[in-house]
Order: structure tokens, then sequence, then C-alpha cells
């Protein structure tokens, strides 16, 4: 069996190693939460790169049915075709749409299934899930007949955690938190992502990151996705690293803090942090 | 095999059951971990627990049961953050007379405090033995007690000796193990049990039944049929008080407020002060040019709306009870004329209180403004919303 391991662009842990080879070796889903950016969706990709297996994603709304996964039957476009006197009218099958799920049960070799955002959807809808999930089959009831997976597909699950998951659920999976990524591990991220970036400048962009990432009281705090832009954005612009020297992320506004901050309390906040302490002074 | 180690963890409040037993012993048995403790960490973490918050225990459990495994841990590191009394009072009692000595040459407890948080920062891992280190069964004063200071980051500056100190012993996951605030997020679940569907505006949506109907009726020959897209009709008017005693709760109030906004579509709010009284306003910055009478607020909202009041109810019991009682001007009608007037108009109403409903009783005014509301005060927590918004639903 193929095991999963970082790969050049993707640093992970042991601890999410393990978590992911014991999902594949079990044949169970994997419930990926962690901060908004600490790369959740990536894994996924990243997984199906290391295994080799296709990935299929399905990316969920808070309008996503359970039922939209599995399949639909398209009623509006068999009674228009019962008009227009077409002969497809007659088979059902026609007019039954295959979801991801399905998709991802039929092929003809193991993928990767991604279910995104889970919590996005209704509260009802993991538990729609349960049985498809576990035993890796359904009946369709327009056909008459049960679809079962041929190969059981490696499920990657993430999660905001912006609504709670029914514990029947949970039991289901294996499960994995995303910590924010300590600061050695931070370099080996951006290594990955900016082979060529400037020593110097990482270091003072890190220092400047992990100090906007200690004020307590921004609302959003930046991410991994988010320091990956902010360093982009300066090798683009060609900072120098002296630019950051100076600045103590509590004496003043880191430049380009666009790609750092989101929303504009925090940007006010640190405002006003950078006037008290040049009052200060 | 683990069967005490599940044991322990369900007594520490990690809900890990038996299927999930059985799928880390297979993971075991499928040889996912290999034969090294932290593998089986790693492991067994993935396998039992399914919630963030209760990553913390788990850590904490794991340590225990599996003391002695590697090296031996030494004494257990509670991390609650000890009052300075009691460690100057532990020393007191532990230290022996050389070491007390010592301590006085190192300039005094608070100057020890000092030295401890400059050894914390030097130090690079898990230390025993020695005489200047930090650590377990060693002659320096600091360590033995369980003491971890928050503000020196152990674990985090250190990850090159990883193996130093256990990955379990860091107990990363802490501050995960809270009991959730309530978010605007979480606060939208709980709203959303207020809820009227009704359908308005533009027909977008296929109408099923009318649709078949329709077909029916022309003979077989397709009329489709389309209705306005269901919507949420409830209508809120949200009384906030603010300023005085409810600045300790802005943070919340804001939550809610923001919460509010984007789960009604019809959403109107009024500021008020302590107890609402003949005028509202809309923006407390500028109050005076966003007044209205109280009056025109009853009659530009009909009986239909159903209105929360948010407020501490937190007052002197004259500012409800009496004519001119504001802290503010002069009202000629007191709170509880006012109160009445809005509870008799709006037949739905509720107040929310952000005061933690233990101490209810424990204010005269929360107990009178609890009567004027009819028993419809509910604490603004997760629960209380819930409550608040079954009521209203009604």
């Amino acid at each position: 069996m193929a095991q999963f391991k970082g790969t050049e662009r993707y640093v992970a842990t042991r601890e999410l190693e393990v978590a992911v080879n014991a999902a594949v070796a079990l044949e169970r889903p994997l419930l990926i939460k962690g901060e908004p950016g600490t790369g959740k969706t990536v894994l996924a990709q990243e997984i199906a790169k290391a295994l080799g297996y296709p990935l299929i994603e399905w990316h969920i709304k808070s309008t996503t049915k359970a039922q939209q996964g599995l399949y639909e039957y398209d009623a509006v476009s068999r009674l228009r075709d019962g008009q227009l006197g077409d002969p497809r009218v007659h088979d059902i099958a026609n007019y039954i749409v295959r979801g991801k799920l399905w998709e991802a049960f039929e092929a003809d070799h193991p993928v990767v299934l991604l279910i995104d955002e889970i919590d996005k959807a209704d509260i009802e809808f993991p538990n729609d899930l349960l049985l498809e999930l576990d035993r890796m089959e359904f009946y369709v009831y327009e056909l008459r007949r049960n679809v079962k997976a041929r190969h059981r597909p490696v499920v990657i699950i993430t999660s905001n955690n912006e609504k709670e998951l029914p514990d029947a659920f949970l039991r289901r999976c294996f499960f994995h938190y995303i910590r924010f990524p300590d600061r050695e591990t931070m370099e080996k991220i951006v290594q990955t992502h900016f082979p060529n970036i400037r020593q110097d400048l990482l270091r003072e962009a890190l220092t400047v990151f992990f100090d906007v990432r200690n004020v307590n009281e921004l609302k959003k705090k930046p991410a991994t996705s988010e320091l990956l832009d902010w360093l982009k954005l300066l090798t683009i612009e060609d900072m120098p690293p002296e630019a950051l020297r100076s600045q103590d992320a509590k004496t003043a506004i880191p430049p380009l803090y666009g790609a750092l901050l989101k929303n504009e309390q925090d940007v006010h906040l640190f405002e006003r942090l950078a006037f008290l302490t040049r009052r200060k002074v | 095999m683990f069967a005490p180690f599940i044991i322990a963890l369900r007594a520490a409040g990690v809900p890990a059951s038996i299927t999930e037993y059985l799928a880390l012993l297979r993971a075991l048995k499928a040889g996912v971990a290999g034969f090294d403790i932290e593998d089986f960490y790693h492991l067994s973490r993935a396998a039992l627990v399914k919630d963030e918050r209760h990553l913390d225990r788990f850590d904490r459990v794991f340590g225990e049961i599996f003391k002695g495994l590697e090296s031996p841990p030494g004494t257990a590191e509670t991390t609650v953050e000890i009052p300075a009394e009691w460690l100057r009072k532990m020393a007191e009692k532990l230290l022996t007379e050389e070491e007390r000595a010592q301590i006085e040459a190192l300039g005094g407890f608070d100057k020890l405090m000092e030295t401890l948080r400059q050894r914390l920062a030097e130090q690079k891992g898990r230390h025993q033995g020695g005489s200047k280190w930090i650590g377990t069964s060693g002659t320096s004063p600091f360590g033995a007690y369980g003491y971890n200071p928050e503000g020196v980051r152990i674990g985090q500056e250190e990850s090159r000796n990883r193996r130093a100190a256990k990955v379990w012993d860091k107990r990363v996951y802490k501050d995960l193990d809270e009991d959730e605030a309530l978010s605007s997020r979480n606060m939208k679940v709980a709203l959303r049990r207020l809820r009227r569907f009704a359908r308005t505006g533009a027909a977008t949506e296929l109408d099923v039944p009318g649709t078949i109907g329709a077909t029916a009726r022309n003979g077989g020959s397709l009329d489709l049929h389309m209705v306005p897209e269901r919507r949420n009709a409830v209508k809120v008017l949200l009384l906030m008080d603010i300023g005085g005693s409810m600045d300790d709760h802005i943070r919340i109030c804001q939550e809610l407020f923001s919460a509010a906004r984007g789960e009604f579509k019809h959403l109107e709010f009024y500021y008020f002060h302590n107890c609402p009284y003949e005028r509202l306003w809309r923006e407390n910055r500028r109050r005076k040019e966003t007044e209205k009478s109280t009056q025109e607020v009853l009659r530009t909202y009909g009986p239909d709306w159903r209105l929360v009041l948010v407020g501490d109810a937190t007052m002197g019991p004259y500012e409800i009870s009496q004519p001119g009682g504001s802290v503010e001007h002069w009202n000629e009608e007191s709170g509880v004329v006012w109160m009445g007037r809005l509870t008799r108009h709006f037949r739905r109403a509720a107040w929310l209180n952000p005061v933690d409903q233990q101490h209810w009783r424990y204010t005269h005014s929360i107990g009178m403004m609890q009567g004027l509301m009819e028993n419809r005060m509910h604490p603004l927590t997760l629960a209380g919303l819930e409550s608040m918004a079954r009521e209203l639903a009604k």
C-alpha cells in the first residue's frame, strides 16, 4: 500500500502522516479541521498526488443536499422530452445525473474524494451521508439498483468548525486537527513554495508575521496562505529586508499589510497601536 | 489491550466509543503506526479524538497512562497558573534551609521569579538532574513544583529538541479546550430557529404542483409555472441598552447584532439607556439627531414585529418604577408604563440579558424587569438564544 509522506510542495508533520495513513489503511474518512488558511484543501490534492490516485472534489455550499452527491433525477427534462416525443424518454436512466459520490464509487481505480467544507451545508447533511460513507454503497430508487464502490475511495473531509458535526458521523472518521505551524515548520513550508527566496528577507518577514499573530485582539489572525501571499508580494515589489526590520509589528503597520490583515477593524487596531507607540517615543 | 486507556479517556470526558477503539486496534494491526510511542500517540489521537476541544484532555490522559514508557517523566505538570502566594508558601514549606539561603542570595522571591523566567528562556528542552537548569529531581529551586509560566513559550521556541520534551507533555492544544465562545456564527445558527418562511418578490423557482396542475389542464402540453423564492419573513425590532453597565458586554452585543443583521431581512434597531422611556435613538454618537419618540416607533412597527430587548437590566429600582427616575433626563412617565406599552403592543417580545443567569437574583431591578416581561427574560447564551427563538417563533 502506498504511504503518504510530505512532498516537496507540501510539508506534512509526522502526526498528519500517521492520521492519513491510518485513514487510507482502514478505508475510513479522514476529517481535517484547522484554522482557515492552514492548507486543509491542499492536503487532499497532495494525498492524491502522493498515492497516485485521481482527485474528485465535491465543494459543499449552504444549499448542497446529500442527495446531490449521489445522483439527481432530472424530471423536468424527461417531461420535456416526453412532450417532444424523444425516444430517450423510455429509459429513465437517461435522466439520472450522477453525483460526485457515484463517480468516485464507480471509478475503475481507487480515487481520492474530497468533501470540502462540510460544515457549510445544512446541519443534517452529514447524517444523510452516514450509511453511504460507512458501507460505500447506496440504492438508486429510480433504477432499482444498488451502486457499490468498486474500490473504496480515500475520503477526505474538511471542516471550518462553523457547525458541530453529529457524533454518529464523527465515530466513523479519523480526525486530525492542523495546528498552526511553528516557526521552523513555517520556514520549511515557505521554502517549498519559494525555493529562491532571500534568506534575510524570509527571516525578517517571519518575525513580522509571528509578531502580527501575537497581537491578541485581532479578529482574523493571518494564516499560512496569507503569509505566502504576502511573501509573493514582497518578492514582486523587491522589498529590501531593512524595510521590515525597523518595523516591530507593535510599532508600525507592516508594508503591504493588505495581504495579512483582512478586516478594517484589524487595520485600524494596528494604526492605533502604531500611534500610541509613537507618542511614547 | 488498551481498555484502561479508553476508560480513563472516557472518565476525563473524551467521548471515545467501542467503534473508535476497534478502529484503533485494527489500525495497529495494519501496521500504520510503526513501533514507536510517538506514532502510537498520533494514531490513537486520530482514532479516538474527534474534536479539537478534547485534544488537551487526551494529552493529559495519555501522559498519565503511558507514563514511564520512555524516559521517566518526573512530576506530572499541572499547567494551571499558580498564584505567586501559593508558590511562595510552597517554597517555604518544601525548601531546605540551605536552599532558602540560596534564594535569599539570589535576591528574594521576586528576583527568583525573574531568574526563573530568564532561565526558562535560555534553557533548551526538558531537563533532569543538574543544579542549574530547570527540570525535575535537581537541586535548582526551579521547576520541581509544577509551575509553568505561560509567558515563556518553552514548547514553541525549540522545536529542534522535540525528543527532549515529549509531544503530549507540551500540551499545545490547551488553548482549544475552553467552553465554546459565543461567536456571531453560532448565534446565527441559534437564531435560525426564528424563521417564518414566506414567498415574496420575483418568481424565480419552478412551482412543481402548479406546473403539474396547469399542464394537466392544458391537455398534457407543458405549461411551466414559477413562484418566488422562500425567504425569512420574520420582522425583528431590536432595542439595545447602551452605555453605563453595558460597557462590559459590548463585544457580545456586537456579535449578536451582526448575527441578527445577517439572519433577518427585516431588522430595525434602536438604543435606549437602562430602561426604555419616551425616546429611543438610532446612533449613539448622534443621539440628538437620530432620536425618535417611542410612541412613533410603536406606531411605525405593527404587532407582527417581534420585539427583542437586549440589556443587563441592572439599575436602580426607581429607574423603572418612578416617574423622573431616569438617570439622564426627567421622564414624565415611569419605565413601568413604557414597558407596559411595549409589551402590550408587541405580543411576541423577549429580553436578552448578558449577565450570567446565576447572578440575576442578586440584582433587584433584574427581578422587576423579569416581572414586567412576564418571565420572558433569557440569558445571552446559545441556550438562551435558542429558547428565545423558540418562544418568539410561536
